[in-house]
C-alpha cells in the first residue's frame, strides 16, 4: 500500500488559546447539567419493571385462591440447570380442589441455579409459573436461596386467570349429575 | 405342513414395496418386525384380536383372477390388483401370499384422523395429571396421526374419574377408550372374570360384576396393558412422571418362574416394577405381589453397616472378625436359594475348602399355575447347578440345631436367610461362632456374632436359574446403602477367591455353563440342559410356560 504523508497544519492563534475548546466542553457540562437525571439512587429508589419482565420463577394461585400448579413435572424436564425439584402429591377428597386430584406436596426451585430463561413460564400447561418483576436476590446461606412451595406462592400472588378451566369442569360434571347421568 | 423350526416366509406388498413375512402372521405383527407401524389399541399380541378401536384399519388388496380360467389377470404386463372397496382392519387380518396392503392412502389417513377425533370426543385432556402421559398411545397417535384441532364444540361427558376397581387398580373413567384389553386379560389370562362395560353409547363404562373386585394378583397387569391412563396403578399414581425414570433390566425374586421385569427407578429411588416381555417365560405378564418387593429396599430394618457382637465395625474389622469365626472348627453353612449363581458358586468353593456342611432351606407355597410357583425361591436351580447342595432343600434347620446342641458343629455361616424362623433359635446359635450376611434386621442377626450387610436384587447384579433351567441376568438398578459391598465381593473375601473371574471359573469347570459368562446374557436369558438334574423332585406344579418333567 502507498504510503501517504500526512503534513501536520500549524495551530492558529485562537487554537493556541485553548480558549474556544475550553467554552465548547463547558458547554457540554453545562448542557448536562442541564438535563434531567437518569440515573435512580438505588435502593432508595426503584426502576419500573416492564411487564415481559424475566424475574423470580413464582407459582401464582388463580382469582379464587386456588394453587394452579398440578405438578405435572414438565417445568423440572424442560429446566436446563436443573433448578426445579417437585415431589408430586394427591389433593384430598375432602378439598374443595379435589377435583383437580393431583398438587404438588413441594416444589422447590434453586435460585442458584436458575438462569431466569423463563422455559418453565413456556413450557407450563396450567399457566401456573410465572417470571414476575422481582429481580434482586439475596441470602446469607445456600439453603436460603432454595424457594420453596410456601415461598413461591408468596412470591407469586394471584395474576387473572381467563379460562377457570378446572372449574369450568366441575360445573359441567355436577350439571350433568343433577341431570341424571 | 411345516416339519422344520423356521417358518415359511410369504411375500407381502406394503405401499409398493415388498416384503417377506411369516406366513400366517397378524398383519399388525408382521408389519412392526419390518419396521412399519399400524397405530391400534385395542389389539394386543398376548389378548384374542378384539377388533373394536378400528385404529388400526388399512387398505387391503390381492392380486385378481380371472373367475373363468382362474389365471393372473394383467394389466400394462403388470398383475391387476382387486382392492377390497372399504377399508379393514390390520388386527384381525393373518397375512396371505400376495396381500397388497395400503399404509399410507388418503383412504387410511382419513380413517385414522376419524378414529382420533372420534376417541378424543369425550376424553378430558387431563394429560397434565394423568400418569400415562410419557407413555400413553392416545397421546402419541393423536400427536402422529390426529388432526391437530378440534371441531367439537358441545360439552364433554362427565364421568367419574376415580373409581375403586379393585385393592391395587383405580379407573378414571373419563379416560377410558373402551378397548376392552383389560376385560379380555381379566378373563383370558388371569382367568378371574370380573370386569365388564355397562350402559351405552357415551356412557359406556368398565365396570366390576356386582359384589366382585379386581382383586386378584395379576390385576396390575391390566394398568401395563392399558394403552390410555384409564387404569391406573393406586401405588404409582401421581408418584412420579415416566420420563423422569431409569430402566432396569432385572428378575422378579418371589419365586422360581423367574418373570422378567424392569424396574423404574430415579436418583436412586425405585418408583414401580412392570413386567419385561420374554415369550420363553412371562410373556408380558407379572404378578402383583413381585411388584412390591421394591419396597423392601426403603425398609427401616436394612443391615447397613457391619457390625460385630452387636456393635458397629469397620469393613476390615468385620471381615476379621468373620475369618476368625468360620477358622473355630466344624463349619456349617446355610446358603440360600436366593443367592445369585455367581455367589452360590463362591459360597460353594468356601464350603469346599472348608470342608464345610451345607443347608439350603426350602421356601414353599401355593403355585398360581401362571407366574407364581410353589418354589418361593428364584434360584434353588442355581444351587443345583454351581454345585452348592446336590439334595432338595431342606424343610427346616432342626437338624442343624441338633448338631450345635451336640457340639458337632463349632462355628456357623449363614447367608440371606432368617434362621430363627427355620427351627434355629437364637439361643441355639449363641451356643457357636456365627457370621450372617443379611440384607435386613431380624432375630438371627441380633444373635450373630458377626452381621455383614447384604444388598437387595435391586441394588446387585448378577443371574438366576429359573425353574426351566433358564439362566437369566438382573442388573443393578439403584446404588445400596454407602460403603455396602456387593455379596459375591464378601464371600469371594470371606473364601480367598476372585470374584472377578467367577464366570471364567464356572464357564470352565462346569458342564452345564461351559461357554457362558453371566455378563453377557442375551435379555431373554438362556436355556440350560437341565437333564443332569432330571433325578431330583421338584416342587414346581404348570407355569404359563413351564410343564413340570413326568417323574417316574
Amino acid at each position: 500500500m502507498a504510503i501517504k504523508i500526512v503534513v501536520r497544519r500549524p495551530l492558529t492563534f485562537a487554537e493556541r488559546t485553548y480558549l474556544p475548546q475550553i467554552i465548547a466542553g463547558l458547554k457540554v457540562t453545562w448542557d448536562n447539567m442541564m438535563r434531567p437525571p437518569v440515573t435512580l439512587q438505588y435502593p432508595d429508589e426503584r426502576p419500573t419493571i416492564p411487564k415481559n419482565y424475566r424475574g423470580v420463577p413464582t407459582l401464582i394461585a388463580d382469582t379464587n385462591g386456588r394453587e394452579k400448579c398440578v405438578s405435572c413435572q414438565l417445568c423440572e424436564f424442560v429446566c436446563p440447570p436443573k433448578a426445579i425439584r417437585i415431589t408430586p402429591g394427591e389433593i384430598s377428597e375432602t378439598s374443595d380442589n379435589a377435583h383437580v386430584e393431583k398438587a404438588p406436596k413441594e416444589f422447590e426451585i434453586n435460585m442458584l441455579r436458575c438462569i431466569y430463561c423463563g422455559l418453565c413460564q413456556e413450557v407450563c400447561p396450567e399457566e401456573a409459573i410465572f417470571l414476575q418483576s422481582q429481580y434482586s436476590l439475596t441470602g446469607l446461606t445456600r439453603e436460603s436461596m432454595v424457594n420453596n412451595k410456601a415461598k413461591l406462592y408468596e412470591l407469586g400472588g394471584t395474576l387473572p386467570d381467563n379460562h377457570h378451566k378446572w372449574d369450568k369442569k366441575k360445573e359441567e360434571a355436577e350439571r350433568q349429575s343433577h341431570e341424571g347421568h | 405342513m411345516v416339519t422344520d423350526n423356521k417358518p415359511s416366509l410369504v411375500t407381502i406388498n406394503v405401499d409398493g414395496v415388498e416384503h417377506q413375512v411369516a406366513a400366517g402372521a397378524n398383519l399388525v405383527d408382521a408389519l412392526a418386525k419390518i419396521g412399519k407401524e399400524v397405530p391400534h389399541y385395542c389389539y394386543h399380541p398376548k389378548l384374542p384380536v378384539a377388533g373394536n378401536c378400528r385404529m388400526c384399519l388399512v387398505e387391503l388388496g390381492s392380486p385378481m383372477r380371472d373367475r373363468a380360467t382362474n389365471e393372473l389377470v394383467t394389466e400394462n404386463g403388470k398383475a391387476k390388483i382387486g382392492w377390497q372397496p372399504k377399508p379393514a382392519i390390520a388386527c384381525a387380518t393373518n397375512v396371505s401370499p400376495g396381500l397388497h396392503v395400503r399404509l399410507e392412502s388418503p383412504t387410511v389417513k382419513a380413517c385414522r384422523e376419524g378414529v382420533t377425533e372420534m376417541l378424543l370426543l369425550n376424553h378430558p385432556l387431563d394429560c397434565p395429571i394423568c400418569d400415562q402421559a410419557g407413555e400413553c398411545k392416545l397421546q402419541e397417535f393423536s400427536a402422529e396421526y390426529g388432526r391437530g384441532y378440534s371441531r367439537y364444540v358441545d360439552e364433554k361427558n362427565a364421568k367419574p374419574k376415580k373409581t375403586r376397581l379393585g385393592p391395587r387398580v383405580t379407573l378414571d373413567d373419563e379416560r377410558c377408550i373402551l378397548c376392552s384389553r383389560c376385560v379380555r386379560f381379566s378373563s383370558e389370562i388371569a382367568k378371574d372374570p370380573v370386569l365388564g362395560f355397562v350402559n351405552r353409547g357415551s356412557f359406556n363404562t368398565l365396570t366390576c360384576f356386582p359384589g366382585r373386585e379386581l382383586d386378584n394378583n395379576y390385576s396390575l397387569n391390566t394398568v401395563d396393558i392399558c394403552p390410555v391412563g384409564a387404569l391406573t396403578s393406586t401405588d404409582f399414581r401421581f408418584k412420579m412422571r415416566v420420563w423422569f425414570l431409569k430402566q432396569t433390566p432385572s428378575i422378579d425374586t418371589e419365586s422360581s418362574a423367574g418373570a422378567n421385569t424392569t424396574v423404574w427407578s430415579r436418583e436412586g429411588k425405585i418408583y414401580r416394577i412392570t413386567p419385561r416381555q420374554n415369550d420363553a417365560v412371562n410373556d408380558t405378564w407379572m404378578a402383583d405381589s413381585g411388584r412390591e418387593l421394591y419396597k423392601s429396599v426403603e425398609a427401616a430394618n436394612r443391615v447397613t453397616f457391619a457390625t460385630v457382637k452387636n456393635a458397629q465395625a469397620t469393613v476390615e474389622a468385620a471381615f476379621a472378625a468373620a475369618a476368625d469365626a468360620l477358622s473355630a472348627g466344624a463349619l456349617a453353612i446355610v446358603g440360600s436359594s436366593h443367592m445369585s449363581v455367581e455367589e452360590q458358586r463362591l459360597l460353594a468353593r468356601l464350603a469346599q475348602a472348608k470342608h464345610a456342611s451345607v443347608y439350603i432351606p426350602a421356601h414353599v407355597g401355593k403355585g398360581d399355575g401362571l407366574l407364581v410357583s410353589e418354589d418361593r425361591t428364584p434360584n434353588f436351580r442355581g444351587a443345583l447347578v454351581t454345585g452348592l447342595t446336590d439334595r432338595a432343600p431342606i424343610a427346616d434347620l432342626k437338624a442343624l440345631a441338633a448338631d450345635i446342641d451336640a457340639g458337632k458343629v463349632k462355628s456357623v455361616l449363614i447367608v440371606r436367610e432368617d434362621a430363627a424362623m427355620l427351627g434355629l433359635p437364637a439361643s441355639t446359635l449363641a451356643k457357636v461362632r456365627s457370621v450372617v450376611l443379611a440384607t435386613h434386621h431380624n432375630v438371627t442377626t441380633a444373635a450373630a456374632e458377626v452381621v455383614l450387610p447384604a444388598l437387595t436384587v435391586f441394588e446387585r447384579s448378577g443371574s438366576f436359574i429359573n425353574c426351566q433351567f433358564r439362566l437369566q441376568a438382573f442388573a443393578q438398578a439403584v446404588p445400596g446403602p454407602t460403603g455396602v459391598l456387593p455379596d459375591a465381593l464378601v464371600l469371594a473375601r470371606l473364601a480367598g477367591a476372585d470374584a472377578a473371574t467367577v464366570w471364567s471359573e464356572l464357564s470352565a469347570n462346569v458342564a452345564t455353563l461351559a461357554g457362558l459368562d453371566g455378563r453377557l446374557l442375551p435379555a431373554e436369558g438362556v436355556q440350560l440342559d437341565g437333564a443332569a438334574f432330571a433325578s431330583h423332585k421338584f416342587p414346581e406344579g404348570k407355569l404359563l410356560k413351564f410343564a413340570p418333567a413326568v417323574n417316574a
